[in-house]
């Protein structure tokens, strides 16, 4: 589901004093040969989507829930080029059942989870469903790794791509809120 | 078998049957349930992928394919209650406009596979005009054998995204099963890639 604080959308995703992960992950996906990226918008990834959006090599499809993106990378599959999806831990509910599908035809479909609802949360209705995230992920037979500091992120994600990849499964990097700057909306008004 | 049903509504695999005739390289995805077992009764094939489950993800594992080989024709093949489970993938496609995408809609306004209950489009949602809505260009209704002809030739001409219903009869049909999901999907990327498709 989109994030219920599209106000704050144009705020930096990260303190300014953190390493340029999200430059690392484009990186990262570029080296992985990622060619199509599906997004729900999310603050947590703004940048990286402005890099991907930027780069010719690929193509930023925009989806209107996450589960689409899920489908949308196993069809990249199945069509032999690699897709990843993007989002944040409110989506992960979205694509319970959607995950059967790179499950049971084994195909490789990574995500790259920006996590609300644990380190610092302001908004009571982040909170279920961010600490429902790794469980939900695990009773699917994802296969996750967790970023807590923002100099793990790109080693953390590439780990999750080359898993995808060469063991054809959905696999997941859940990159921590503390990484992303505790939101305090409070603060902001 | 003859296409055209008594009420006048059309026969879905003989629908199905037109739809792949002189296939080519047409890579076809089907929702789970009855179009599925139209595709497998359509006779087996290596660019013919039914989904066994993923209720609401044809459309989009179609799109994530025509993006993946813009070269060829991929046509989704599903059923009205299927489509409506995954109505945002119809705004998302459209916005996406992949030129060689088609979604085809089998549409008998219930759920057939659970004891016919009824479906929203029995109820008065119309498909084509939500289609329509999302921005889909070119939107086909046919009602019988020459407008199935015709929208098999829009569906290789991959002119933009193509939106179809087709209004079928609500018939109960022996159950044909497709092959095993890992078999499918092994020998799908072969037939789009080569060998290279079975090694990482």
């Amino acid at each position: 589901m989109p994030p219920p604080d599209s106000l704050t959308a144009a705020r930096p995703p990260a303190p300014a004093a953190a390493p340029d992960w999200p430059a690392g992950l484009h990186r990262a996906l570029s080296r992985a040969g990622v060619t199509q990226v599906g997004i729900v918008p999310d603050a947590g990834h703004a940048a990286l989507i402005r890099l991907c959006e930027a780069d010719p090599a690929m193509r930023v499809v925009r989806l209107t829930t996450e589960e689409e993106g899920i489908a949308l990378a196993g069809g990249a599959w199945l069509g032999g080029t690699r897709g990843v999806v993007l989002m944040q831990s409110s989506g992960v509910g979205n694509c319970i059942n959607m995950l059967s599908l790179p499950a049971t035809y084994q195909l490789a479909v990574p995500m790259l989870i920006t996590m609300r609802g644990e380190w610092g949360e302001f908004n009571a209705m982040q909170v279920p469903m961010g600490q429902a995230t790794l469980a939900c992920l695990q009773a699917m037979n994802v296969v996750t790794n967790h970023a807590e500091r923002a100099e793990d992120v790109v080693e953390a994600a590439e780990a999750t791509l080359n898993l995808a990849f060469n063991t054809w499964r959905p696999a997941a990097t859940l990159i921590g809120q503390r990484v992303l700057g505790a939101k305090n909306f409070k603060e902001l008004t | 078998m003859a296409m055209v049903a008594k009420d006048g509504r059309l026969h879905r695999r003989a629908v199905v049957a037109a739809l792949l005739e002189d296939r080519g390289g047409l890579a076809v995805v089907s929702g789970l349930g009855a179009p599925a077992w139209d595709l497998a009764a359509a006779g087996d094939h290596a660019l013919s992928l039914p989904l066994w489950g993923a209720m609401g993800g044809a459309a989009m594992v179609g799109l994530g394919l025509a993006l993946a080989q813009p070269g060829r024709p991929v046509m989704v093949l599903t059923g009205d209650g299927e489509m409506m489970m995954g109505l945002g993938a119809l705004a998302t496609i459209a916005v996406a406009a992949p030129a060689n995408l088609s979604v085809v809609v089998l549409d008998n306004g219930v759920y057939g596979e659970t004891g016919m209950q009824p479906a929203h489009s029995s109820a008065g949602v119309d498909l084509v005009q939500i289609a329509r809505g999302c921005g889909f260009s070119r939107l086909a209704e046919p009602t019988d054998p020459a407008g199935i002809a015709a929208l098999r030739a829009q569906v290789h001409a991959c002119a933009g995204p193509l939106f179809a219903r087709v209004a079928i009869d609500p018939e109960k049909l022996p159950l044909v099963l497709p092959p095993e999901a890992i078999v499918l999907k092994n020998r799908f990327r072969e037939a789009v890639m080569g060998r290279d498709a079975l090694y990482a």
